[in-house]
Parts: structure tokens; C-alpha cells; sequence
């Protein structure tokens, strides 16, 4: 496949606004629900930028939750971003401080639409990853101030659009081959498998050792 | 520092941290074959992991609801070839709907 461009990152993204700025919205309007101040909020989607380890945040010290459980909660949740970057690492250019840069703009919707056949594409994922970025910080302001006037985004269905978006970009991979099939229904039964016995965020990162089954083949 | 403030230090540094290291220590080195062909998989991997998780896990257990008829619905788009939009359109209003209904 042709380079992508940053107006591909951008173009493929289009479609998930609604389904990312509703849920930076609710994350704001659940982070001043559970007490955290709105600054606390706006900062953390900026900085932070990763939806349900902010998620996991707010509900841990809603619930009276010390700052170590809720730092715990959420370190878990995004340990993911490890083997998600290393398998992109490929793709990144120049020096130390722009990788470390460029590697923020990497969450689970860009990271999974920048996987081109032959590897990542460093302009999608920059393109895709900085109109996520905008999508979500311009929701987080948005539930901030709006309070919960708003509509619930599980309403509107948007809760069923993320299964949705991974499914639609893991099928194409799945044409690969059966070694590829072979990790992919793995790693899915391992995330079910543990999903009631470990705490949120272990079944996907356990979820990776699918991929040792390229070493049997 | 509030307790507030102290996770969101924690948690962007954290997060940065995890997001930058594979780029930043992997940067300019070819891996080996069988690491090659094994972080070539997680893609795959990882991906089904986010299907599975999103679709039918709820905290922290496994439930059945509307979202796994809007995970049908975006299935049937795919065969069907529909673009991404249409796949993505066809879960949210398939789960939206069985809400409204139910």
C-alpha cells in the first residue's frame, strides 16, 4: 500500500468525532460529579490523553478511593500503550525527543488505523492521533462546563462504535494468514478468559502473549 | 498536593513513559526474525483483545448487551464490505435502537 499522508490520518478519524468528543464530554461531566475540579479534568485529558485510564481515575477516587488505587487502576489500564508503541516503533523518525513526542499522539483508534499492511504509518497515526487529541480535549472542556445537562453517549449507541471501529480494522489482518487468525481468536479468549478474574486493564495486556504463537510457525 | 493533582502528575508521567519507550529504545535497531515475527502479531492480538473487552466486558465481567448487536451489525457491514463510516454508523445505531426498544 502507498504512504499515507497526514490528511489520511485526519480523513480516517472523521468518523469517530462524535463517538470521541461525547465521550470526553461524559468524562468531564463524571469528573466533576466525583469532585475532581475542572482544571484537575481539562489537565488530565491533555495530558494524559487516554480515555479509560482517566476513566478509572475520577471513578476510583469518586468512590473514596485513595490516589495510590486510582494511580494503580489506571497505570494497569494503560500498560497496553507498551507493546501497542513497541509494535509501531518501526514507524517513528529522528531523535530520542521527537520519538518520545510523536509516541504521545498513539491510542487505541489511531495506533489500530495506522496499521497498513507492511507495518505503521507515521503520518496516519500523527494525523489521526492530533484530530483525536483536539476531539477529546474539546469534549472534556464540553462536559466540564455543561454538567450533566447532556445526553448519555450509551443512548445514542456510541458506547457500540469502538468494538466496532477494532473489528473493522482487524478484519482486513485477518486475510494474512492462519498464524494471524490463530493470534487473534487467542487473543481475544484470553481477554474474555480473565476479564472476571483479574482487574481491567490485565486482560488486554495478557491478551499479548497470543502473538508467541509466531514462534511456532 | 491534592490527591486529585497527585494522580494526574502520576498518570501523565506514567503514561508518557509507557507510549515512548518502545519508540525511543527500539529507535534505529532492526530486531530479530523471531521477534519480528512475533511483534508483527500483536497487532492481530491486541486488536481482537479491544473487540472482545469493549463488546462484553463490563467492569470487571462479562455481560451479554446491546453492544454485542451492534458488534453483528458492524460484523454483517464488513462482509457486506461497507466503509468504515457504514460499519461504525451500523453498530451505534443497532445498539441505540435495541435501547430505545428495550
Amino acid at each position: 500500500m502507498a504512504e499515507g499522508t497526514y490528511r489520511d490520518g485526519i480523513r480516517v478519524m472523521l468518523p469517530l468525532i462524535p463517538a470521541i468528543v461525547a465521550f470526553g464530554a461524559s468524562f468531564g461531566v463524571l469528573a466533576t460529579a466525583a469532585g475532581v475540579d475542572a482544571l484537575a479534568a481539562v489537565v488530565m485529558s491533555a495530558t494524559t490523553f487516554a480515555g479509560s485510564a482517566q476513566f478509572a481515575v475520577v471513578s476510583v477516587l469518586g468512590a473514596g478511593g485513595t490516589a495510590a488505587a486510582a494511580i494503580g487502576a489506571a497505570v494497569l489500564l494503560n500498560a497496553r500503550y507498551a507493546p501497542m508503541a513497541l509494535a509501531a516503533s518501526g514507524a517513528f523518525r529522528g531523535g530520542p525527543l521527537r520519538r518520545l513526542l510523536e509516541a504521545q499522539l498513539l491510542v487505541d483508534e489511531s495506533w489500530a488505523l495506522s496499521n497498513r499492511e507492511g507495518g505503521f504509518d507515521r503520518k496516519v497515526l500523527i494525523g489521526a492521533g492530533a484530530v483525536l487529541y483536539l476531539a477529546w480535549n474539546a469534549g472534556t472542556v464540553l462536559g466540564v462546563l455543561a454538567g450533566d445537562s447532556l445526553a448519555d453517549p450509551a443512548t445514542l449507541g456510541l458506547d457500540a462504535a469502538f468494538p466496532a471501529l477494532f473489528l473493522a480494522l482487524l478484519a482486513p489482518l485477518l486475510r494474512r494468514g492462519s498464524v494471524t487468525v490463530a493470534a487473534a481468536v487467542l487473543g481475544a479468549l484470553i481477554a474474555l478468559a480473565l476479564t472476571p478474574v483479574t482487574p481491567a486493564g490485565v486482560p488486554v495486556i495478557a491478551a499479548t502473549a497470543a502473538c508467541l504463537v509466531g514462534l511456532a510457525s | 498536593m491534592s490527591a486529585v493533582w497527585l494522580c494526574v502528575l502520576a498518570v501523565g508521567l506514567a503514561t508518557v513513559a509507557l507510549k515512548a519507550g518502545g519508540p525511543v529504545l527500539a529507535s534505529g535497531r532492526e530486531l530479530p526474525r523471531d521477534a519480528a515475527r512475533v511483534v508483527d502479531l500483536l497487532a492481530p492480538a491486541l486488536l481482537a483483545a479491544l473487540v472482545a473487552t469493549q463488546a462484553f466486558a463490563s467492569d470487571e465481567k462479562l455481560v451479554l448487551d446491546e453492544r454485542a448487536a451492534g458488534l453483528a451489525a458492524a460484523a454483517a457491514a464488513i462482509l457486506l464490505r461497507a466503509p468504515l463510516l457504514v460499519v461504525v454508523l451500523a453498530a451505534a445505531a443497532s445498539a441505540a435502537g435495541l435501547r430505545a426498544l428495550t
